[in-house]
């Protein structure tokens, strides 16, 4: 590239300025919209924020930059733009503490790296303990988390208060016994993440081609070679399947079934209001978790649906239990409406962790699995799926999410709440 | 907000009186299974986009589990039936057939046949 | 020009009884309306136009419309925990004694010092944060976000706790209505007709849509619908009901406000309806839309419909000079209608090269001055209108004229409310002939059968001259998009398409350039149509900006995913009445009562609540902890175990069931003997355990924990009915039809034969049980212990579960009797290594790592879980196993506690070998006791691990065996 001002040229509030002068006439396009060629040495399918982080890493880490990501729809269409944009990092096991971990501390300088402002805001994420089943469980959660090197701490209710001053700790069913707490945990714009990530993979030369559903993956002898699609045969080398709720689809064309189910997950807003709440809280043991966007909205999200679906719509009991939850946490909101409620099709895996993996194919690759938790795992994944397609073997990051795990048992299970005590 | 019939009490149920179960007709592979079938009886699920057959309790209500086919897609249901048939009935398949001419079933008819329950 | 009163006309008015005078308070002002006013017609007939600020520029803001798509006129209702920010004040029915308030304004709405943003717009184009704060990187959270988050959100949060109360509905019919307008009344009346069960649903609180404000004759139409409907028993006429959302196979969900500002009218503030429809019909209507010139959100500038609903429907002058301007013959209805209410209307700007239709007709016979071809190229006037510049329609925006005027009456065509349609995934087409979209009847949302369950009629379906004979013949409707056609960037942007979140035709033409051209990424990008109006009034034409700036075709470009609900819908009436002690179903104990009047401190467990421990006088729960199983272990206690699971399995092949379902062998347990059990999944992890009676030569009694009763039941029974379905069993959940008190410690049995009964506990040994009578209730008992102690579990009928338990405690007081709670349990399970599901398990642990191989029946063929059990990471000698740790340093090693062994892992992580599971401080023994799980654990009985703390201290511990008190086990005989 001949200079290191990106082909979309670079933001800052000196380019708002002269543009403004100039009725922001002067903007480029933040990622072109080329027509595929014949082949490119890898062709990732799903320009969702995952997708778009592997193709990034790929080339600012391995120097791949002959790539091309596959969009059925438009990019950061999926989960990426219709999850509740929570980031954080305290998981139990370690494989996916070092994961999420890993994300979390890409996420810390993204904004820079990509000269996109994704406003990430580590502005602190609390995990009630309404039970003293919860308590046990996140203070063994603190416990880890300390030799995994991510920093969160146990709370007491007092100091949830603090934090949180509309909750009600005295709720009489469920009271709050305390918090796992991480203060660097947060939130980040979901758009942004993805439109930051496809802006400079444009800029590296990778074309991101919209509107282009794959319909076949063409193998010979085991090995990928090209993928069939609504704009017509495009030969590869590596593939990396990276489509969520749809992996299934796409494994059943290259001939190979995955551990996943598909379900909605839903989410919903409230009318925007004046700053109330400054952290991320999340309450389990009610099925909810809440904050507020930088607009002003409460920002709600719940539980899955329980059956497979692909409408991208959820079954209304759901938003039922999430809102009557959330009014027992936080009274205030009771007159407070709800604004918009939508859903979006999660990948479940056997163990509820995510699979990134070699296939039984040979140059294709999986990710996916991230069920109701991807957007904060997108940094981290990009960059471990970039090493495992790049290398054709995991690095130590996606060592332990191999497709083997379910066939040996040897399983990552965040949820360690098997049973209530006696 | 589903509903669905349930096949042995004969009410329309809603969703919110049913329990899902996931994939229907899996075959359970016991200790002589090889760890292959194991872990696709245990985790390789058909998933599909469209015509599936899943397992549904009707757990506040009589309690019964049945099967359902139904498109994952445009959640039309097909039709329920009971959980003892090991592959979807005649006429369920025919009921798919009638929306969806192009559907094939994955399995075998007469070996379906030989091992349907007596009624 | 400057605005002047008299606001309130002297004649019409619909909608309003003059003879209510209702005050109000508004931004601390004392004001009056009448009955029959919205909070937006009062303020109006007040003079109040400036009713708010925007989201982003802080402009000044008036209504622009008269119902539920208002995008401006949102103010702070009520006090207190009546607090409520952001009502739409065109559809919120004034009543006496509201106070009102602006929002997103400071110091005040006339003088808000935001505003500056304004001035600063050209800085602030669609994006422009995601291009700017970026560096500093701290800057983002300790300066930008803060400021930016203060500035956005619109009205203020409330802090208090809601005292009003909210409930819900079920309702069934073959046919919902969903608009009470002519077009929804007429389909209602021809299917109740036909004997159907149908519900109508309005959401105002009047019949009749537009119909009686748009045409003579209109309100008698509605009138003789409404009577036909009403004599009919198979019809539910509901207003005020609000349909917020359609869901899959007919589910509706629809809000009733019934005393909606009203708390002291004694009833419920709302209802939430969910009704299941067997068939929907969408009467919904059409909204106009704007048209975007420039400077079309000052205040004072409405939709024309708006207009003449205020001047019709509330006898309300929003001005007293009313321009029109208009792409359609509909917007000269509002000039009539102004004209007739004695309001000057110094002109119809027409769009249109030619109008000559009946209304353009009608108004030229009334005198008013009709101009073609002709739009306006500005707005005048920064807080109200004073004059619109006027030009050529197909030019730049030369002025030719400027005309003084307070209102300007504005009318860009109408949209179909496709809301309900699309909900479920009905498809729109684009009637390139009428330029809007509307339901495609090819692609309707579908059913359970498969079939289209919406239909759609009226001007919801494109329809707009849907009253029928009350119609006049209207001219086409010419799209304008932008006006004038030729306009420059300066007029674009200040051409307003979102006027809440302040998004510019400029800002979606950026967008466009610079590559957001999915409309998604439009929306996102720019925030247009993400306002509390969800895009009801600038979608249509922010669509056709982005279509022309890239150069397409409308429907090529699409619609954003329309989602429920309709209009914003209230949390508290999501939630209704499942609130507070009704949150969830709390289940008791037959004992319960007992343990509140002996001050328990209970802790959930699941829906239950258990006594956790009972402290008396100034104890704090540790001591009563220690207390309590100081009182066991010496005496006699007594636990209240009914909350455990209880599962009778009966049946010829009852053996063989259990056989499968337990790890252990169930088939060979003699009659009258008990036999502790542990149950996998089919993916080999632990998930229950407990104790299984042999009742009967066919019935065995599985004890669940409290947690898996229902659970186990419903495993039970899923094995049963789909897997070994030809087997001959039965089960049922016994749980709650038996109280069960556990009496434990040395004196248990002295206690237990003070009372008469038929069962010799002499000659009852460990793990057997037995049936007969105590104290003259019928009981099983069985001698059981989890305590390690001598111990009875009494299961007695549920009614007379509190009268033996009170019995035990009057007859054993000078035993020292003492309730004990399930941290007690706890404690002294710990003390004699039993583990704890749940505790020692996560759901990731099988058996064979709690060293309990010994309840894995090495003779059986296959249980559940056991294949499971044989894959390699199953059988791997590295798994962590059970053992028991011994603090050296006295105090207790807290419970998830990792010990770390040397090095680090390839991810950085410190390297572990074990994590404790359980963790007490034993008043048996006098020091801590810990279980934990550790790699090779049993092989490195007296190694010393050390489990470093996230303060940096480490404590360490020595591995040791997991039973700390009475190896041998003699206390069990007491």
């Amino acid at each position: 590239m001949p200079s290191d001002a990106p082909r979309s040229g670079r933001y800052s509030v000196f380019a708002i300025a002269r543009e403004a002068l100039r009725q922001h006439s002067g903007w480029k396009r933040a990622w072109a919209s080329p027509e595929p060629r014949g082949r490119y040495k890898v062709i990732v399918i799903g320009a969702g924020g995952h997708g778009l982080a592997t193709a990034y890493y790929l080339g600012r880490n391995f120097g791949i930059t002959d790539v091309a990501v596959l969009e059925k729809g438009w990019l950061g269409g999926g989960n990426t733009g219709r999850n509740t944009t929570i980031i954080r990092s305290n998981y139990l096991q370690d494989p996916s503490a070092a994961l999420y971990e890993k994300a979390r501390s890409l996420y810390e300088t993204l904004s820079q790296e990509l000269n996109y402002n994704i406003m990430f805001s580590p502005r602190g994420l609390i995990m009630l303990a309404q039970t003293e089943h919860e308590v046990r469980g996140y203070r063994r959660t603190v416990h880890a988390n300390n030799l995994q090197g991510v920093a969160t701490e146990w709370i007491e209710p007092a100091r949830v208060k603090e934090l949180v001053p509309i909750i009600n700790l005295d709720g009489p069913r469920y009271p709050v016994l305390g918090g796992l707490y991480q203060a660097r945990g947060g939130t980040a714009r979901h758009d942004a993440v993805a439109w930051g990530y496809a802006r400079a993979c444009s800029d590296m030369g990778m074309h991101i081609i919209q509107n282009c559903e794959v319909i076949g993956i063409e193998t010979e002898c085991g090995q990928v070679r090209a993928v069939n699609t609504s704009k017509g045969r495009i030969g590869c080398e590596k593939l990396a399947i990276v489509v969520a709720g749809h992996s299934s689809q796409l494994a059943e064309m290259a001939g190979f079934r995955l551990p996943i189910e598909s379900v909605a997950l839903q989410a919903l807003v409230s009318e925007p209001i004046k700053p109330c709440m400054d952290v991320v809280v999340m309450a389990n043991t009610v099925h909810g978790y809440m904050s507020q966007s930088d607009k002003g909205e409460m920002v709600i999200g719940g539980g899955t649906d329980g059956f497979n679906n692909f409408t991208q719509r959820g079954s209304w009991h759901h938003v039922e239990e999430t809102v009557r939850a959330l009014i027992e946490t936080f009274p205030m909101i009771s007159r407070l409406k709800m604004l918009r409620q939508w859903g979006g099709i999660v990948d479940m895996t056997g163990d509820r962790s995510p699979i990134l993996s070699a296939t039984p194919v040979g140059g294709i690759f999986v990710n996916c699995g991230w069920g109701t938790g991807g957007f904060k795992a997108i940094p981290g994944s990009g960059w471990a799926m970039a090493e495992l397609i790049a290398k054709g073997t995991p690095g130590p990051l996606a060592a332990e999410f191999g497709l083997n795990r379910f066939r040996e048992g040897r399983f990552i299970d965040e949820s360690v709440a098997a049973g209530v005590a006696h | 907000m589903l509903i669905l019939t349930c096949p042995y009490c004969g009410v329309q149920a809603e969703e919110t009186e049913l329990h899902p179960g996931g994939e229907a007709h899996l075959k359970r592979v016991g200790p002589d299974g090889s760890d292959e079938d194991f872990e696709a009886y245990l985790f390789a699920r058909k998933n599909p986009k469209g015509v599936h057959f899943e397992r549904w309790r009707h757990a506040y209500g009589c309690g019964k589990w049945f099967l359902a086919a139904r498109c994952t897609a445009s959640l039309q249901v097909f039709g329920t039936y009971k959980a003892q048939n090991p592959y979807p009935p005649a006429e369920i398949v025919d009921a798919i057939r009638a929306h969806r001419p192009d559907w094939q079933p994955d399995w075998t008819v007469q070996h379906a046949q030989a091992e349907s329950p007596a009624e | 020009m400057t605005r002047t009163p008299p606001f309130r006309l002297a004649q019409g008015g619909r909608l309003i009884d003059r003879a209510f005078q209702l005050p109000f308070r508004f931004d601390g002002r004392h004001l009056r309306g009448v009955a029959g006013d919205t909070l937006a017609s009062a303020l109006l007939a007040n003079g109040q136009m400036l009713m708010g600020r925007s989201f982003k520029y802080h402009r000044p803001r008036g209504p622009i419309a008269s119902g539920a798509e208002e995008p401006n006129a949102l103010l702070s209702l009520g006090q207190g925990g009546r607090f409520e920010p952001n009502q739409r004040a065109t559809t919120t029915p004034l009543v006496a004694g509201m106070v009102t308030r602006s929002q997103n304004c400071w110091p005040s709405l006339d003088n808000d010092l935001m505003a500056v943003n304004d001035w600063l717009s050209p800085l602030f184009p669609a994006g422009f944060y995601y291009k700017t704060f970026i560096h500093p990187r701290p800057f983002w959270k300790h300066l930008f976000e803060p400021v930016i988050r203060r500035s956005a959100g619109l009205g203020a949060a409330p802090t208090d706790a809601d005292p009003d109360r909210y409930e819900q509905a079920y309702a069934f019919a073959d046919l919902v209505v969903v608009g009470g307008g002519i077009a929804g009344l007429t389909a209602a009346r021809d299917a109740a007709a036909s004997g159907q069960r149908v519900i109508v649903l309005e959401q105002a609180p009047h019949w009749g849509g537009r119909t009686p404000t748009d045409h003579p004759g209109g309100q008698a139409a509605i009138d003789a619908l409404l009577a036909d409907l009403s004599g009919r028993a198979n019809v539910t006429l509901r207003r005020n009901t609000m349909a917020t959302g359609l869901y899959d196979h007919g589910y509706l969900i629809a809000r009733e406000a019934i005393a909606d500002h009203d708390p002291n009218a004694g009833l419920p503030r709302q209802r939430l309806w969910r009704i299941r429809a067997g068939h929907v019909v969408t009467a919904t209507g059409a909204l106009e839309r704007p048209l975007s010139f420039a400077c079309n959100d000052v205040p004072g500038v409405m939709l024309a419909s708006a207009v003449r609903d205020f001047i019709i429907d509330y006898g309300v002058a929003p001005g007293q000079s009313i321009l029109v301007v208009t792409n359609n013959d509909d917007a000269y209805r509002t000039a009539l209608a102004a004209r007739a209410a004695g309001l000057d209307v110094p002109a119809i700007i027409d769009a249109r090269p030619l109008a000559d239709g009946a209304l353009p007709q009608a108004a030229r016979a009334a005198g008013i001055r009709v101009l073609t071809g002709t739009g306006i190229a500005k707005v005048k006037g920064g807080k109200h209108v004073e004059a619109a510049a006027l030009c050529d329609q197909s030019g730049d925006g030369r002025v030719l004229e400027t005309i003084a005027c307070d209102v300007i009456a504005m009318s860009g065509g109408w949209s179909p409310v496709v809301h309900l349609w699309s909900h479920c995934g009905g498809k729109l087409l684009w009637d390139d002939q009428a330029a809007m979209f509307r339901p495609d009847p090819d692609r309707p949302p579908l059913g359970a059968d498969g079939k289209g369950n919406v239909t759609v009629t009226g001007a919801a379906n494109g329809d707009l001259a849907c009253a029928g004979g009350l119609e006049q013949p209207e001219g086409a409707t010419m799209p304008v998009w932008v006006m004038p056609a030729r306009a420059p960037y300066r007029l674009r942007a200040k051409m307003w398409l979102d006027f809440q979140n302040d998004v510019k035709v400029s800002d979606v033409e950026l967008a466009a350039r610079e590559g957001y051209a999915s409309v998604e990424h439009t929306k996102r990008y720019t925030t247009l149509g993400m306002a509390t109006d969800q895009g009801k009034v600038s979608n249509i034409n922010g669509l056709a900006i982005l279509s022309a700036a890239l150069d397409q075709p409308i429907p090529q470009t699409g619609t954003t995913t329309f989602r429920p609900p309709y209009t914003p819908l209230t949390l508290a009436t999501i939630a209704a009445e499942a609130r507070g002690e009704a949150f969830q179903p709390l289940r008791k104990t037959p004992i319960h009562g007992w343990h509140e009047t002996h001050g328990a401190s209970f802790e959930p467990v699941g829906q239950w609540r258990r006594p956790y421990c009972y402290p008396q006088g100034a104890e704090d729960r540790h001591a009563a902890v220690n207390r309590e199983i100081l009182a066991v272990r010496g005496g006699v206690g007594t636990l209240d175990a009914s909350t455990l699971g209880k599962i009778l399995v009966k049946g010829p092949d009852a053996g063989r069931f259990l056989d499968m379902l337990y790890t252990n062998m169930m088939s060979t347990l003699p009659v009258g003997k008990c036999r502790y059990g542990l149950m996998c999944n089919e993916n080999g992890f632990l998930m229950d355990d407990g104790v299984v009676a042999r009742l009967s030569e066919d019935s065995w009694l599985c004890h669940t924990t409290t947690g898996g009763a229902e659970r186990i039941h419903g495993h039970m029974e899923d094995w049963l009915q789909c897997e070994w379905w030809d087997w001959k069993v039965y089960t049922a959940n016994l749980t709650e039809q038996f109280a069960q008190i556990a009496v434990a410690g040395p004196k248990a049995r002295a206690l237990l034969e003070r009372l008469p009964g038929t069962i010799d506990l002499a000659a009852l040994p460990f793990m057997h049980w037995a049936e007969g009578e105590l104290a003259g209730i019928p009981a099983c008992i069985f001698r059981i212990s989890f305590s390690g102690e001598l111990s009875y579990e009494i299961a007695v009928p549920a009614g007379r579960g509190l009268e033996l338990w009170q019995i035990l405690h009057r007859e054993g007081r000078d035993l020292g009797i003492t309730a004990y709670g399930t941290e007690a349990m706890h404690v002294m399970r710990a003390e004699k290594g039993f583990i704890m599901i749940g505790d020692e398990t996560d759901g990731t642990i099988i058996p064979q790592d709690l060293g309990l191989d010994w309840a894995i029946s090495k003779k059986k063929p296959d249980y559940i879980g056991k294949r499971a059990q044989q894959r390699p990471h199953m059988t791997d000698a590295n798994r962590w196993k059970l053992v028991g740790i011994e603090s050296l340093s006295n105090k207790v090693i807290p419970d998830g506690a990792h010990a770390v062994a040397p090095g680090r892992n390839a991810n950085g992580q410190r390297n572990v070998q074990g994590r404790i599971t359980s963790s007490y401080h034993s008043p048996t023994l006098g020091k801590p006791i810990a279980m934990a799980l550790v790699r090779h654990g049993p092989s490195r009985m007296g190694e010393v691990l050390d489990f470093p703390m996230p303060s940096g201290d480490v404590m360490q511990g020595r591995i040791c065996d997991p039973v700390f008190y009475d190896k041998e086990g003699s206390r069990l005989n007491g």
